[in-house]
């Protein structure tokens, strides 16, 4: 028996400058950046004060205000991603068993910013060791705990089958849709209505980065803050999102007529086995869960058309994964288009990884390379083709996308078109 | 060999319980019904409408782990750093003699480092932001415990964390198995949870499902006429799940097989849909291959509302008839420990294999109305091959898994 072959049919993004598929596109196509300095809580005492903000209103969104109460944002930006994506897929989820429909939401810090506010309330402004439960929302514990998520998606779409919030730091957006993979492709579940969700910006949040300098200080040039690859990059710029996608097995989603944007061939994950928050330059264990993607989706390394970088723009992960790239794809590594596109949207965390692959998927689709913005400086340690600052038009059949987080994970996952050969 | 035709066992256990620090501990408080639930002790519960807890009694951290990873690390991280050490031990595996790619970590979380997160929030909003910790970056996210084991062992092979409150203690089992499945010859996993701090209470209580009993024995009661929620409690359990011929090849003693494994999510409330509980227990059975008169005992859920024990009692009942298959839950003696729940049970599931004995559910008198084969009173003696461990998560989560003897 031949395996189940997976495919995005349905995609859907909330990320800071691009609301809608659409909007985010133009975003990256032209470009543009979406950091600026934080206006969602006076910065004023931290290191780090730009971050990459959505302008969203639940409420322009279609959340009732029961639902607005009930969901921290991240809970929000993920359910109205679902609700896209499943528009764009075209499918009709009511003609299907409800047992054979999954969830899978990948969230690195769950609801940080119901957490934050409300801990502030029930502690008093952190007077009380004893935090006063009389002061609680009633819907605290779906803060707590962040599988709430999973059921929110779940009731949006009607889905009764396995649902899961999967958590791997910064790697959750790409471990989650490939978790999703697996199960269609084990038989668990014919539909997954699959992403991520991180809407971490918040007074916690920036402290913790503050702590390690992991986050840029560049607060005066907010909009060219976010400079991966680049040689005067110090830090990352925090961000939020959600980006969604309807996973389907392959010859079903064909012969319902489906528009199929990409085929999910491989994906790996690995640890690095290190540090919690170090990398060693040499790269190797994510340049061996890039050999295992690629192995798993039966494609040579010199396939790969276009690489979107995990590229936070911290000193050390930039180097880490050039040197990654170079040790799995060899010289081709040289020859293929590398960007970031949290030189834009800023890097959310959790659900930057879906974000990335819903990039990927729209470099196939529109044949062109979203740019590296910001990258004027060269880096000797980053001698890749970083496609600075203007996109560029790339024939896209086969890309490459991959994730490093808190943790030591180090996860790949290889886009392409369904009609290539399979060997 | 590789594949779905693949055996999973379980070659090692580490256990952290309310009633037991260790394998051997718990057990022997477990097969003969002692509790470990008591009035709160890591702070003063007076104020707070519920006032008990299971904790894990006797835990030093600094007897059983280097001093620098403390400042780093939650109560429950070092809980499961010390669980997995016990549990490689326990299974004879020396990591560093294993290919460092062909180990990996995947353990569940429910709420992450919440005692870390309290203090951490503490220092910000009543000293300010430069009072945070450099390690709340990742202390208290839901990823900590795989990537510290990990780190800790030199695993390198695929790694994972699920959360789905209850049921992902099964669902970190059932991921565990299938990258096992894919290729990798050993994954530690299992869950530990420990949110017994005050702002995890506050989070718990607004949950409405804790118990308001100040009752040891009478606070926890699934099944029973008088349930009215549960005790939580911390710890769980790791377990060191390998390919059955790889251990095979290195001698390995295996405590049983996974053998089957199903996972759904309740209907929306108010669509008129039925409770996917039983639908998860038949795809376990199915996927394990085995028929329900062939299952030896069942680990309940025991969620002790009663609208939640019906659905299960019914769930179960409509699967191996009235009275059909014994029904037990230990975590009567535990409280409930949220992603460490399920691993825990998993873990007594092969401990009751081990000896032929299921131990019972403690203090229950069950209801009248719940035709469940209860076992209360005293453990009961029992030939035990195939067990189910049933998990659910707060919001509708469903997982089921099937354990069976290795022989």
């Amino acid at each position: 028996m031949t395996p189940r072959r997976v495919v995005i049919t349905g995609i859907g993004v909330l990320a800071p400058g691009g609301i809608g598929v659409k909007n985010f596109w133009s975003l990256l196509s032209e470009g543009r950046t979406a950091t600026r300095g934080i206006t969602f809580f006076d910065p004023a005492q931290f290191r780090s004060r730009v971050a990459a903000e959505i302008d969203f209103d639940p409420a322009e969104h279609g959340l009732n205000p029961q639902e607005t109460r009930r969901m921290d944002r991240a809970a929000q930006l993920a359910v109205v991603a679902t609700r896209e994506a499943v528009a764009d897929s075209g499918i009709e989820l009511t003609g299907i068993d409800p047992y054979r429909v999954g969830v899978t939401v990948g969230s690195a810090v769950g609801a940080t910013m119901g957490l934050d506010q409300e801990y502030r309330v029930v502690s008093n402004g952190g007077l009380l060791d004893l935090v006063d439960h009389t002061y609680a929302v009633p819907h605290l514990y779906n803060h707590m705990v962040p599988s709430s998520f999973a059921a929110e998606v779940a009731w949006q779409v009607g889905a009764e089958g396995p649902s899961t919030v999967v958590s791997t730091g910064c790697t959750s957006g790409l471990d989650s849709v490939g978790h999703a993979v697996e199960l269609i492709r084990e038989g668990s579940a014919d539909v997954m209505i699959a992403g991520s969700s991180d809407a971490p910006i918040s007074p916690i949040t920036m402290a913790c980065f503050d702590a390690i300098k992991a986050t840029t200080p560049r607060n005066d040039d907010p909009g060219h803050a976010s400079r991966p690859f680049d040689g005067t990059r110090n830090g990352f710029v925090l961000g939020e999102g959600s980006a969604f996608f309807v996973l389907e097995e392959l010859e079903s989603a064909r012969a319902r007529g489906a528009h199929v944007y990409a085929e999910i061939a491989g994906y790996a994950t690995r640890s690095n086995a290190y540090h919690m928050t170090g990398l060693r330059p040499d790269g190797a264990e994510m340049a061996e869960a890039i050999r295992v993607a690629l192995d798993e989706a039966r494609i040579n390394g010199d396939a790969i058309d276009y690489i979107n970088a995990h590229g936070s723009g911290t000193k050390q992960n930039d180097r880490h994964e050039t040197a990654a790239f170079k040790k799995s794809l060899g010289d081709h590594a040289y020859r293929t288009p590398v960007s970031s596109i949290k030189s834009m949207v800023g890097h959310s965390l959790g659900a930057i990884g879906s974000i990335e692959i819903a990039a990927s998927a729209l470099a196939m689709e529109h044949n062109v390379v979203p740019p590296t913005a910001n990258l004027h400086t060269p880096d000797p340690e980053c001698d890749l083709d970083y496609v600075p600052l203007t996109a560029r038009e790339h024939r896209t059949d086969t890309v490459l996308t991959v994730g490093s987080g808190f943790g030591g994970f180090q996860s790949a996952m290889v886009l392409a078109r369904p009609e290539r050969s399979v060997a | 060999m590789t594949g779905t035709a693949t055996k999973v066992v379980v070659t090692g256990l580490g256990v952290a319980a309310p009633n037991g620090l260790g394998t051997q501990d718990y057990w022997a408080a477990t097969r003969t019904g002692k509790g470990g639930i008591g009035r709160v002790t890591r702070f003063d519960p007076s104020q707070y409408p519920s006032r008990l807890a299971g904790e894990v009694p006797g835990f030093e951290a600094r007897d059983h782990l280097p001093s620098r990873l403390l400042p780093q690390t939650d109560h429950m991280t070092r809980l499961a750093l010390v669980a997995a050490d016990w549990a490689l031990a326990d299974a004879g595996v020396k990591p560093q003699e294993l290919p460092e790619f062909d180990m990996g970590v995947v353990t569940a979380s429910s709420s992450g480092g919440f005692e870390f997160g309290q203090r951490e929030l503490q220092a910000l909003w009543s000293k300010g932001g430069q009072h945070v910790s450099a390690y709340q970056s990742f202390a208290w996210f839901y990823a900590v415990n795989s990537g510290q084991i990990s780190i800790r062992n030199g695993m390198k092979g695929p790694s994972g964390v699920v959360v789905s409150e209850q049921a992902g203690g099964l669902d970190a089992l059932a991921q565990a198995r299938r990258q096992i499945r894919k290729g990798t010859q050993l994954i530690v996993s299992g869950g530990m949870d420990a949110s017994v701090c005050t702002w995890g209470w506050v989070a718990q209580l607004a949950g409405k499902r804790l118990s308001t009993s100040d009752d040891p024995e009478r606070a926890y009661l699934p099944f029973d006429a008088e349930a009215r929620g549960h005790v939580p409690g911390e710890g769980g359990a790791i377990l060191i799940l390998e390919n059955a011929e790889a251990a095979r090849s290195r001698g390995a003693r295996t405590y049983g097989e996974i053998a089957g494994y199903g996972a759904t999510f309740d209907p929306k409330p108010g669509s008129g849909r039925p409770p996917a509980l039983r639908k998860a227990i038949e795809l376990a059975l199915a996927d394990a291959g085995v028929t329900p008169d062939e299952v030896d005992v069942v680990f309940a859920d025991a969620a002790a509302i009663p609208e939640l024990d019906r659905v299960e009692a019914e769930a179960l009942t409509a699967v191996f008839g009235a009275r059909g298959v014994p029904v037990t839950a230990p975590k009567t003696m535990t409280g409930r420990l949220y992603s460490g729940a399920a691993p825990l049970d998993v873990a007594t599931a092969l401990l009751a294999i081990e000896e032929g004995l299921i131990p019972p559910t403690t203090n229950v008198e069950p209801a009248d109305g719940y035709d469940l084969d209860l076992v209360t009173g005293e453990a009961r003696p029992a030939e035990v091959r195939t067990a189910l461990v049933l998990a659910r998560g707060f919001n509708g989560f469903n997982s089921a898994l099937v354990v069976r003897a290795a022989h």
